[in-house]
C-alpha cells in the first residue's frame, strides 16, 4: 500500500519532466501545460532555426558551443535510427576487409543495465564533445583538436595514426580505419592509418544544418547552442538538466542524455 | 682511474662476423617485408583492432626503449658513481643504449597509421602530450648518449666525460619516467592510471636493460676469445638481482594498491586470476620465470660464479620483460572500459567484453625487425669502433671500490 502510495508522486513528477521536454523542444516553456500533440505541431512551426549557416571566411568562434541533449525514453530505437544516419552520411561501418573488431563504428547503441536494480536502457553513444578532451591533451601532434566552437575532432591532415587519443579517450568513440578505402563522401574523407570519430557533422553545422543523427530522431534530440541561453537545447537543459556519461572525469561533455 | 690501462679493440673480421651480419640482416629484411606489407595494406592484416589499438608491435618498442635505457645505466655507475670497475664498460653500454633506441624507433614509426608523416611528428609538438614529450626525450637521449661516448673515446674531450655522463643519466631516467607516463596518465584505463607507473618502468628499465647488456657483452668477449673475469660478472649478477628486486617490488605494490581501490577490483581479478593468457603471463612469465627463477640462480650458492646459470637468468629476465609488457599492454586494453559504474554494457562495439588479440605474423616480424637492427647495429659497431676491451679479466680490473 505505501509502495503504491510512494510511487504516485514519481510517476507525475516523470510526466512532468517528460512536458518540460516537450515544452523546451518546441522552444516555449510556458507551453508545459498544454497537450504534448499541440506542442509537437508548434515544433513545427518554430520560427528560430537550430543553427545559421557560417560564412565561409569567418573563422569559428568560441562565442557559440554546439551541444546535444538526447531524450533516451523517446528514442524508442534506442538510437538505432541515429547510427543509420551517421552511416549513411559519413559511410563508415561496411570496410570490406576489416573484421568485426576492425569496423570503425562513430556511433553505437549501448545496452546499460544496472547491476543491482537490473533497471535498463539503450542510448547512442558517440564522441561527447567534451571540454577538456583527453583526446586532445594526449595527442602529440595536434590532430585530435578541438574547435573554438566545441567541436571535437581529428586532423587528418596532420594524424600519424599512433592511436594513443583511442587509448584515452573515456568513451571509445574512436576508430582507426585499417585499410586503404575507395568511394567516400566527398564531404566526409576518411583515411586509411588515420584515427576517426564522430564531429558532429562539422560539414553541416557550417552551412546551417544540424546533424544527420539528430535530424533522424526529432522526437528525441535537440541540437544546438549551449552558450545561447534562448536556445532550445540551453531552455531544455536549463529546465531537465542533462546527464553526462562519466561524470565524474569532469570533462564537462557537450553531448548531455535525459533518463539515464 | 683503473681504466687509464684499458685497452680498446675493434672485433675482427672473423666468418662469424659475416654470420651475425646475415643472421640480424635477415631478421631486418623479415621487419621491412612486414613494414612494406603493413603500409600497403593498412592494419587490417594485423590482430590489431578498434578495441586492442596497440598491440605486439608496442610491446617490442617498448622493450627495447626501456632496455635502452637502462643498458646506459651500466656506464652511468662508472661515470656518475665513481665505480672504477664499471668504466671499461662504458663504451659498450652507450653502445647498446644507443642500438636499442634505434630498434624502438624503427619499431613504433614503422607500426604508425602514418609512418610517411614522421616528418610531421618532428614538427607539430602538443606540449600537453606525454607522447610529444617522448619524442623530445627519445631524440635527445640519443643525442647525449652519443656526445657520452665521444667523451669516452675521444681525449680531447675527456674534461667533459663526468658531465656527459651525469647529463645522460639524469635523461635516461626522465626519459623512462615519460615512457611509464605514457600509461600511468591514461586517467580512464584502470590498470594504467596511477604515478607508480613512472618509477616502476625505471626499475623495469634497470632490469631488462642489465639482462641484455650482460648477453651482449658476455656474446663480445666469448666470440671474440677476450679473457671476461668473475669479479665484473659477478658484480653484474648482483646488480642484476637488485634490480629484478626493485621491479618486483614495484609490481607488487602497484597491485596492492589496486587491490585497496574497490572499483579496481574487476580489472586486478582479470590479470590475477580469470584473465586466461594475461593471467598465465603474469604468474608463470613475469613473476615465476621472469623474477624468481632468475633470482634463485644468482642467489643458489652452488652456482656461484656458475656463467651458464648467470645466462640463462639474462634470458629469463628479458622473456619475463616481454610477458610483463604484453601484459600491461594488451591485457590492460582487454580489460573494457567502464562506461557506466555499477552497470553491465552491451553493445555491437564489444563494450563491456574482455576483448580478443591475437597477433599475426606480420607483427611478430616487424617486432623482431627492431630487434635485430639492434643487435646488427652492436655487432657492427663493435667492428669499426673501440668498444670492446680487449680484456675484463680480474687481474687487469680495479675493483677496490666495493
Amino acid at each position: 500500500m505505501s509502495d503504491g502510495l510512494q510511487q504516485v508522486p514519481q510517476r507525475n513528477q516523470v510526466d512532468a519532466y517528460r512536458r518540460h521536454f516537450m515544452a523546451a523542444v518546441t522552444g516555449a516553456a510556458t507551453l508545459a501545460t498544454l497537450a504534448p500533440g499541440v506542442i509537437l505541431r508548434e515544433a513545427s512551426a518554430a520560427t528560430r532555426p537550430d543553427v545559421t549557416a557560417r560564412p565561409p571566411e569567418q573563422p569559428a568562434t568560441s562565442v557559440v558551443r554546439w551541444g546535444m541533449l538526447i531524450d533516451t525514453a523517446r528514442l524508442g530505437d534506442g538510437g538505432a535510427a541515429m547510427v543509420a544516419a551517421c552511416r549513411r552520411e559519413h559511410g563508415w561501418g561496411h570496410d570490406p576487409r576489416a573484421s568485426p573488431e576492425q569496423q570503425p563504428q562513430w556511433v553505437r547503441t549501448v545496452r546499460v543495465t544496472d547491476k543491482l536494480t537490473q533497471h535498463s536502457f539503450t542510448l547512442p553513444v558517440m564522441c561527447q564533445h567534451c571540454e577538456h578532451p583527453p583526446c586532445v591533451d594526449v595527442c602529440p601532434t595536434g590532430a585530435s583538436m578541438k574547435r573554438a566552437d566545441g567541436i571535437v575532432q581529428v586532423n587528418k591532415h596532420i594524424c600519424i595514426g599512433c592511436r594513443y587519443c583511442m587509448m584515452a579517450c573515456p568513451y571509445k568513440a574512436r576508430s582507426f580505419v585499417h585499410e586503404p578505402l575507395t568511394d567516400q563522401r566527398p564531404h566526409s574523407p576518411r583515411g586509411m592509418g588515420t584515427v576517426e570519430s564522430c564531429n558532429l557533422c562539422v560539414h553541416r553545422i557550417d552551412t546551417g544544418r544540424i546533424p544527420a543523427c539528430a535530424e533522424a530522431a526529432p522526437q528525441a534530440v535537440i541540437f544546438g547552442d549551449l552558450n545561447d541561453p534562448d536556445s532550445r537545447i540551453s531552455q531544455a537543459v536549463q529546465a531537465l538538466g542533462g546527464t553526462q556519461i562519466r561524470a565524474d572525469l569532469d570533462l564537462n561533455t557537450g553531448v548531455r542524455y535525459l533518463n539515464i | 682511474m683503473s681504466n687509464t690501462a684499458i685497452v680498446y679493440r675493434e672485433v675482427g673480421e672473423g666468418r662469424g662476423f659475416y654470420l651475425l651480419l646475415v643472421l640480424f640482416g635477415a631478421v631486418v629484411a623479415m621487419g621491412a617485408l612486414a613494414f612494406f606489407h603493413l603500409e600497403h595494406e593498412g592494419h587490417h592484416v594485423t590482430g590489431m583492432n578498434n578495441q586492442i589499438v596497440w598491440g605486439l608491435p608496442h610491446v617490442f618498442a617498448i622493450f627495447l626503449i626501456v632496455a635502452a635505457s637502462g643498458a646506459l645505466n651500466v656506464g652511468s655507475i662508472g661515470t656518475v658513481f665513481r665505480k672504477p670497475l664499471y668504466q671499461p664498460m662504458g663504451r659498450l653500454s652507450a653502445l647498446v643504449a644507443m642500438a636499442l633506441l634505434l630498434g624502438w624507433l624503427v619499431v613504433l614509426v614503422l607500426d604508425l597509421g602514418h609512418p610517411d608523416r614522421l616528418i610531421v611528428a618532428m614538427t607539430h609538438y602538443n606540449f600537453k602530450s606525454i607522447f610529444a614529450w617522448n619524442i623530445i626525450l627519445y631524440n635527445g637521449f640519443l643525442a647525449l648518449a652519443g656526445f657520452y661516448l665521444w667523451t669516452m673515446m675521444d681525449r680531447q674531450l675527456k674534461a667533459l666525460y663526468p658531465y656527459a655522463g651525469f647529463a645522460a643519466f639524469s635523461w635516461r631516467l626522465i626519459l623512462t619516467m615519460g615512457t611509464g607516463s605514457i600509461f600511468g596518465f591514461l586517467v580512464v584505463r584502470q590498470f594504467y592510471d596511477s604515478a607508480i607507473m613512472a618509477p616502476l618502468f625505471i626499475a623495469m628499465s634497470f632490469s631488462f636493460g642489465l639482462a641484455v647488456f650482460i648477453l651482449v657483452l658476455y656474446a663480445g668477449f666469448a666470440w671474440t676469445r677476450r679473457p671476461l673475469g668473475d669479479v665484473v660478472l659477478n658484480r653484474l649478477r648482483y646488480l642484476l638481482a637488485v634490480f629484478i628486486g626493485a621491479a618486483l617490488f614495484l609490481e607488487l605494490m602497484r597491485h596492492l594498491a589496486n587491490l585497496y581501490v574497490t572499483r579496481r577490483h574487476g580489472v586486478e581479478q582479470f590479470i590475477l586470476s580469470d584473465g586466461g593468457i594475461y593471467t598465465q603471463l603474469f604468474w608463470v612469465g613475469q613473476v615465476f620465470l621472469g623474477a624468481l627463477v632468475p633470482l634463485s640462480l644468482i642467489f643458489c650458492r652452488r652456482l656461484v660464479g656458475n656463467r651458464l646459470s648467470l645466462l640463462v637468468a639474462c634470458v629469463l629476465v628479458i622473456l619475463g620483460g616481454f610477458a610483463q609488457l604484453y601484459v600491461i599492454l594488451i591485457g590492460g586494453q582487454a580489460y573494457p572500459l567502464e562506461l557506466f559504474p555499477g552497470a553491465t554494457v552491451e553493445s555491437t562495439f564489444f563494450d563491456g567484453q574482455i576483448s580478443r588479440y591475437a597477433p599475426t605474423v606480420w607483427e611478430w616480424m616487424l617486432g623482431l625487425g627492431g630487434v635485430g637492427i639492434s643487435l646488427l647495429l652492436v655487432t657492427v659497431g663493435v667492428r669499426v669502433l673501440r668498444f670492446l676491451p680487449v680484456s675484463l679479466a680480474d687481474e687487469v680490473l680495479d675493483s677496490d671500490d666495493s
